[in-house]
């Protein structure tokens, strides 16, 4: 095993605080069995736990879910974390805001909101988020985030089913003076890997893609920033995922259990700790799946012996399980996996198949 | 392809919205505080944050900041222009 030392402060906290939502996208990360209202937690656990991780260093809170806003909380949570010290996001469908809402969480400090699109016209975005006259209600949301001083994210989640409007979405985020934009091809976790054959973009689109991104990003520099997360298949290495597990990054579920990362809950065998049973240091620096995958000792062959190891920290946990069986083996992702192969086959012929339905996320 | 904004004596540059700089208690250090972002400034990168005001150009900048740390103003309006631009690539500046 690798040496016992503590682990650096974290810097992030995402607080799911429920896994409620209005829209039903079917490349949701959220885990199949979500969470149900009644096994959410009060408000006094939040803030507590704010103030927790305020102590232990946490510098940037997200505020997530599910549709955070749907917790009527959400207003006091953002007090509580900008008094502490911490810059607060807002990771939100936007539909269910409207402008006394939004003016009170910039009032408590709410440095950023993210909204997400599903699409850059009406019937494609409402038709992959399943909701009426969603696409609509987010624009007029997202025209007032910067007039109320807080910096917008227009946050594009691409696939095969809306990947030929990217040129028209990044006219859209553009045309709503966002700050910047988020291109996130799917992850498929959760959902999304469900939905997987009806959404994964050929190799020839992703390409495409990948050359419109590179030339807006150029044209664009100093106005809008581009963030671009590429289809893990058709990398060839893997991504660090949450900056090394343990290492940065806490999340909370809608039901108080604290995960080294938000599909970690996906990994059989893994147990967590709850926020406020056990302190959330202890739980950070000692606690069983946070050390599990922390640093390089749990490694196999071929990251054991990688010169790359403290780069990539081997990948993603979630998706090692997923696609090679094993939360422990190197992220198929990568090039030097035996299964690399496979799985790129696997990703093409599924890109190519005549499949259109999705499985529309439900509770 | 466009010429990114050029960045001159003249400009004014000020934090976009959303960005915030502060102390970091737990880790010592001055940082800039961005959507999902913290940037650790070190002592002449947070000088040059402090002096952003309202109409104060890069010029101005670098004349407090070259009185302050009595260095060349010349140096110091390389740095400045230099810093200046990468906050701009970042977005976390308007000019
Ligand atoms: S991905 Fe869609 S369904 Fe999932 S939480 Fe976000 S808006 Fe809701
Ligand atoms: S073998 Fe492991 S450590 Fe090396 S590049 Fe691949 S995933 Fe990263």
């Amino acid at each position: 095993m690798n040496a016992r030392h503590r682990p650096a402060a974290p810097l992030a906290l995402m607080a799911e605080l429920t896994h409620r939502c209005p829209l039903q996208c079917p490349y949701c990360s959220n885990p199949l069995e979500l969470l149900k209202v009644a096994q959410e937690r009060d408000t006094e656990f939040w803030l507590n736990l704010i103030g927790e991780a305020a102590d232990l260093g946490v510098l940037q809170i997200h505020f997530s879910g599910g549709e955070p806003t749907l917790r009527p909380d959400l207003a006091a949570l953002i007090a509580h974390a900008t008094a502490r010290g911490m810059y607060a996001n807002l990771i939100t469908s936007a539909v269910l805001l409207n402008e006394d809402k939004l003016q009170a969480l910039a009032d408590a400090g709410l440095g950023h909101v993210q909204i997400s699109i599903q699409g850059a016209d009406p019937a494609t975005a409402d038709r992959i988020g399943n909701y009426k006259n969603g696409h609509a209600k987010k624009l007029e949301i997202a025209r007032l985030v910067p007039k109320l001083g807080m910096s917008l994210t227009i946050n594009a989640v691409v696939h095969r089913q809306n990947l030929d409007q990217l040129p028209a979405m990044i006219g859209l985020a553009e045309s709503l003076s966002a700050d910047r934009l988020e291109v996130a091809h799917v992850q498929y976790h959760g959902w999304a890997l469900r939905n997987r054959a009806a959404l994964i973009p050929t190799r020839e689109a992703f390409e495409a893609a990948d050359a419109i991104v590179a030339e807006r990003r150029a044209a664009l520099r100093g106005k809008m920033v581009i963030d671009y997360v590429v289809p893990d298949y058709y990398a060839a290495k893997p991504k660090t995922c949450m900056g090394g597990w343990g290492q940065k990054l806490l999340n909370v579920t809608p039901d108080g259990r604290v995960l080294p990362c938000h599909a970690a809950d996906s990994i059989p065998g893994l147990e967590f700790e709850r926020a406020g049973l056990s302190p959330l240091k202890e739980i950070w620096e000692q606690g069983r799946a946070f050390e599990t995958f922390r640093g390089t000792g749990w490694m196999q062959e071929p990251c054991a012996s990688c010169a790359l190891k403290e780069v990539d920290w081997g990948g993603c946990r979630c998706q090692a399980l997923s696609l090679a069986g094993n939360a422990a083996a190197t992220d198929p992702v990568c090039h030097l996996s035996p299964r690399h192969e496979e799985i790129q086959r696997l990703a093409e012929s599924e890109s190519r198949a005549d499949h259109r339905e999705f499985i529309y996320r439900r509770l | 392809m466009m010429v990114a904004a050029a960045i001159t004596r003249d400009s004014v540059p000020v934090l976009r919205r959303g960005v915030r700089r502060q102390f970091d208690r737990t880790r010592n250090c001055a940082i800039l505080m961005a959507p999902e972002r913290v940037i650790v400034l070190d002592e002449i990168a947070d000088a040059i944050i402090e002096s952003f005001k309202p109409a104060a150009t890069v010029s101005d900048i670098a004349a407090g900041l070259a009185t302050r740390f009595r260095a060349p103003a010349q140096e110091i309006e390389e740095d400045v222009i230099a810093f200046i631009r990468e906050l701009n690539d970042k977005g976390l500046i308007v000019l």
